[in-house]
């Protein structure tokens, strides 16, 4: 008899205000038995509707069933077919627009927790397994991959797991990119991390670090002069976006990109760490998506008062609701219609306040959402000592402008057909290096799609 | 890993290192950058690419020890490592049709001076090297500027070395004495370029800088190294590290410069104070 319960089994949290003073993982994890009565949740039903919401097509029903069972290793061995980062995507991914938006479960009560199930699995079997993963038979072709985020990886991952000879090249000095510059630690722990690029390696995969292609070595002589058959470029973000307004070059004003940076890379919240960061006593962040959240909250826990800064209200808010609901618990005020004019500093250059204005919300635009218009004579100050833009970024012009007939779109993103296929013969590429900021899942599909493209080409199918 | 293959001390603060890495060494050129991790726990920096050497594989980096970073990778000898070593980094120094150009350096920005004096010596440039130190003990590359220059004039504060005076006065002095540059290129601490620039915009010459904020990436990621150029905020790792000196906004520079220095100087007193407990 199935679990008939509406609600999903809670995951088990640090608490808030415990939480919001140190870095370690925010959520626990299910046990074995609170995982196994979820899985009871699950119908089984013959459609699977939830498959088809992934974008990298985890088998759910059948995982699920073998955590009903208690087979959990074997539940692994079911997502790792077609997932490589089972680890990160049952953290990460945002379930509730995608698989379990589409959960039967989900139309009365709350869906199967099908997110927290697949980190329950990935961590039993990262926990369990001693076994290390056999590197395929090399079929002696050879493939690059640029850059080591999640649509790298994955590419990488699934060409291995075909018998490929993949090397990854990636800029910093530590692979992982935005799973490991990017996202927090109290998210997406950097241990697991390394865990699923340490599974890569086992399969034979190479990573190469501090190679940063465009410059050190171009894609043309990737192909020309280091054989490489096929080159799957995940570049990912590149440029952070400013709003143009006073005061932006004052000191304690960062890019959310600049300051995730150096607390998550290069460790700076740690008290020895070589690397400095302003720890704000009162933080302002702008921006409303994922990468505001973390930014918030990092700020939080390096002793801030936060504020989020959002033009438009919640309902507009692009970031998870589940990372929204964390940053509140955790104290993060929101101001909501409310928009940065300019930013005050003191004799010094350093910020001191933020000067907002309030906003409402006027006709819809293009985007469908209804646009905030300012509202006149509201300006009003927000004491501060660190500002962060969280407002996004634009691809990275690195590959491009060295790369002679690589097509990009007006904001820089390169072009690419269904496959990945851009418009330099073998060249592929996925992820934010052609959408702009998106998710790490929508990053993988990419790569698996450009990995599935890349062995068609190479057979010549 | 990258090898220190060779390591030379120019003055009691400033020590050039030569690194094997031969895939920068391949690609480098004048004006570009490398960023360095001495150790594996430290901090990313920028520092300019002083030379290079293609057939060894060699590309060498002058740095002058200011803080807790260079002072852990001055500790490092021949045979050492450095944990990372990534570049070249940036755009190469434009040098192409130029005949005649001044270049200026000012302490330690002379190592990043001198290989573009090099390139336009190489192309046949009329190429007049006006270098500025504090005193006689902190001069570097005397012999090196000397073979690539038609004209080198030496200028120290105190007046220990070559003509006392700053490197704005003898660039004054040569403007004003008839020579006619198609180009300044000012290589140094922040506010001897700005001088540089406010005297080469009275006398209308273009003038290029190299500006060396603080970066993490230096790929076009963090957006920590912005910089105002004529009103707008460019990125120095891939919009620069060169720019139209007299677009600069060198006050802010120098503001966002300073950020971290509290932070440094502690920083800096921890690093000397552990390696003196190693040592006894």
């Amino acid at each position: 008899m199935p679990n008939m319960s509406l609600k999903k089994n809670p995951m088990p949290h640090q608490e808030a205000d415990v939480r919001n003073k140190n870095f370690d993982e925010v959520a626990l994890g299910y046990t074995p038995e609170q995982a196994m009565d979820e899985a009871e949740r699950c119908l089984n039903c013959k459609n699977k509707p939830c498959v088809g919401g992934c974008p990298v097509m985890v088998h759910i029903p059948e995982f699920i069933a073998k955590v009903k069972e208690g087979a959990f290793e074997e539940a692994y061995q079911i997502i790792s077919e077609s997932s490589s980062l089972p680890a990160v995507c049952g953290r990460v991914c945002p379930q509730e627009s995608q698989c379990e938006k589409y959960c039967i479960r989900g139309i009365k009560g709350e869906p199967v927790a099908i997110g927290r199930l697949e980190r329950f699995v990935a961590d039993y079997h990262n926990a369990n397994c001693k076994e290390k993963p056999v590197k395929p038979q090399s079929n002696g072709i050879k493939v690059a991959v640029v850059g080591s985020g999640p649509s790298g990886l994955t590419c990488a991952g699934d060409l291995a797991k075909k018998g490929y000879e993949v090397t990854v090249f990636e800029a910093f000095h530590l692979a992982g990119g935005v799973l490991v510059y990017g996202i927090p630690e109290f998210r997406l722990p950097k241990s697991i991390v390394q865990k699923e690029i340490d599974t890569l390696k086992d399969l034979g995969v190479k990573i190469e670090t501090n190679m940063v292609i465009g410059k050190v070595v171009s894609i043309d002589e990737l192909i020309a002069e280091y054989g490489f058959k096929a080159v799957f470029v995940g570049s990912g973000a590149g440029l952070p976006k400013f709003m143009n307004i006073p005061g932006e070059n004052l000191n304690g004003v960062y890019s959310a990109n600049e300051f995730l940076t150096r607390i998550n890379l290069m460790k700076a919240y740690k008290e020895n760490a070589s690397t400095p960061i302003k720890r704000g006593t009162k933080v302002v962040v702008v921006g409303g998506g994922n990468v505001a959240m973390d930014a918030a909250r990092c700020a939080k826990r390096l002793g801030g008062d936060v504020h989020i800064v959002y033009r438009r209200t919640l309902d507009e808010l692009p970031a998870r609701k589940e990372e929204v609901e964390h940053a509140m618990e955790e104290g993060i005020i929101f101001d909501l219609l409310t928009n940065p004019v300019k930013i005050n500093g003191d004799e010094n250059g350093w910020v001191s306040s933020c000067t907002c204005i309030k906003m409402e919300l006027g006709e819809p635009d293009a985007s469908g959402r209804r646009r905030p218009v300012a509202v006149e004579g509201s300006d009003f100050d927000i004491e501060a000592d660190v500002v962060i833009m969280a407002l996004g970024t634009s691809p990275n012009p690195l590959i491009k402008s060295t790369t002679e007939g690589l097509e990009v779109n007006k904001h820089g993103g390169i072009i690419t057909d269904e496959n990945g296929a851009t418009s330099v013969q073998a060249v592929y590429a996925g992820g934010d290096a052609v959408t702009g900021a998106a998710t790490v899942i929508l990053a993988m599909g990419a790569g698996k799609t450009a990995a599935k493209a890349i062995d068609d080409m190479i057979n010549g199918k | 890993m990258f090898k220190i293959v060779d390591k030379k001390v120019l003055n009691p603060t400033v020590t050039r290192i030569d690194v094997y890495a031969p895939y920068v060494a391949k690609k480098a050129e004048a004006g570009q950058f490398v960023i360095i991790r001495a150790t594996e726990d430290g901090e990313r920096i920028p520092l300019t690419v002083a030379d290079y050497d293609r057939e060894k594989g060699t590309v060498a980096v002058i740095f002058q020890i200011v803080g807790a970073t260079t002072y852990t990778l001055n500790q490092l000898e021949v045979g050492d490592s450095v944990a990372d070593f990534v570049g070249p980094l940036g755009n190469a120094t434009h040098t192409e049709g130029l005949k005649k150009v001044a270049v200026v350096g000012g302490g330690v920005g002379c190592a990043i001076a001198y290989p573009v004096a090099k390139k336009l010596h190489e192309q046949g440039c009329e190429v007049h090297s006006i270098v500025g130190f504090r005193c006689k003990d902190l001069v570097i590359l005397e012999d090196e500027f000397r073979s690539v220059s038609d004209k080198y004039v030496l200028m120290s504060d105190d007046g220990t070395a070559g003509t006392k005076g700053l490197v704005t006065d003898a660039l004054k002095n040569l403007i004003e004495s008839g020579e006619n540059y198609d180009e300044v290129i000012a290589i140094g601490p922040v506010i001897m370029m700005k001088f540089v620039c406010r005297l080469t915009k009275e006398y209308n010459v273009k003038t290029i800088v190299s500006m060396n904020p603080i970066m993490i990436d230096g790929t076009g990621m963090c957006g920590g190294c912005r910089l105002s150029v004529g009103g707008e905020t460019k990125f120095a790792c891939v919009d620069g590290p060169e720019f139209d000196g007299h677009l600069v906004d060198f006050d802010e520079a120098m503001k966002r410069g300073a950020s971290y220095k509290e932070w440094e100087r502690h920083k800096y007193e921890e690093t000397c104070n552990l390696f003196k407990k190693e040592v006894k």
